[in-house]
């Protein structure tokens, strides 16, 4: 006999993203997603944030890593609250694992929580953390047809990162095409040209998640 | 690369649901994956049959059914598939759509005895 059951398979995951959502919604912190390739400078541009809001916001880190505790120690010695968690071998992050961690901070004296996800351009996408923002590094190394390469997650990015821009005069990197497929990809998706190294472009970008930090802190 | 999470929450939905049914044995599982997902299909199958062992879904087979994206265009109104890559509208090249579907993956139904 057939039996229809019609039930999400990652619905539990589902779930968990709407219950992270409702708490930090109640502690008005909010939660920012990070993802992109490994090397395309995840942990610089949090790190860079972090310099320029650290006295604006109450700013704490969730680094996602398959292994070890690199990323971690480098906030960590800045003096940010930070928790390592570590998939062992999973390629992405789940809301099950934000929910665990929130428990490690102490929310009421947090405005935002930056999350480096797992270096990778496919998994990460699929997974709701219980995000307010999405953010999508793509570095100029990388080369100009990974948003045609990895439709999801640049489809659900709130912003696209063009970082080491710097470098761009030393590879074949057409900006214009990567514009336009951004575009086309999702229209509301903002693109900001940076380089971690140069500082360049990053106040545009730090305007903007202030903003949207204090739409969710009231701050 | 997470099939085996997936292969947990396949076995999540179909086995309290079959344990309704007084059934024996579960045959085929079918699911509705869409093409914006980056599942790949072997890997679920290998993993299944791993994780199902000693359950009542243990040797049932896995039909995929892929689900093209669709869009509902607001400009032309064009209503119907694009291809993967190719976010614009098909009819009028506007991009300021919706995507209707493409990104489903759920268990439909299952074939049990």
């Amino acid at each position: 006999m057939e039996i229809k059951i019609v039930k999400q398979i990652l619905e539990w995951n589902e779930d968990v993203s709407k219950a992270v959502i409702d708490e930090l919604a109640d502690k008005k912190v909010a939660l920012i997603n990070v993802m992109g390739s490994p090397g395309a400078g995840k942990t610089s541009l949090i790190t860079q944030i972090i310099n320029r809001l650290k006295d604006k916001y109450a700013i704490g880190v969730i680094e996602g890593d398959i292994a070890g505790q690199i990323d971690a120690d480098k906030i960590d010695a800045m003096g940010i609250p930070v928790v390592q968690l570590q998939t062992d071998g999973a390629c992405h992050i789940e809301a099950m694992s934000i929910q665990n961690m929130l428990p490690m901070f102490d929310l009421d004296k947090l405005d935002v929580i930056f999350v480096e996800n797992i270096g990778n351009l496919v998994c990460p996408a699929e997974f709701n953390i219980g995000e307010d923002l999405r953010v999508a590094i793509l570095s100029i190394p990388e080369g100009d047809d990974k948003v045609e390469k990895y439709p999801l997650m640049f489809s659900t990015t709130d912003a696209l990162v063009l970082n080491k821009f710097d470098m761009l005069p030393y590879f074949d990197f057409d900006v214009e095409r990567v514009e336009k497929n951004e575009k086309d990809a999702n229209p509301d998706a903002l693109i900001f040209k940076v380089s971690n190294k140069t500082c360049d472009g990053l106040d545009e970008l730090i305007s903007w998640l202030s903003a949207k930090i204090s739409e969710k802190t009231g701050k | 690369m997470h099939e085996l999470s997936i292969v947990e929450g396949i076995l999540e939905a179909v086995i309290p649901e079959v344990e309704k049914y007084n059934v024996n044995k579960v045959l085929s599982i079918k699911l509705r994956i869409g093409e914006l997902s980056g599942v790949v299909p072997e890997c679920i199958n290998y993993y299944f049959d791993i994780a199902s062992r000693d359950t009542v879904a243990e040797g049932a087979k896995i039909v995929i059914e892929k689900v093209p994206v669709t869009i509902k265009c607001p400009d032309c109104g064009y209503d119907g598939v694009i291809k993967i890559g190719h976010f614009k509208c098909p009819e009028c090249g506007g991009t300021g759509f919706k995507i209707i579907s493409g990104k489903e993956y759920y268990v439909d139904s299952v074939e049990a005895e």
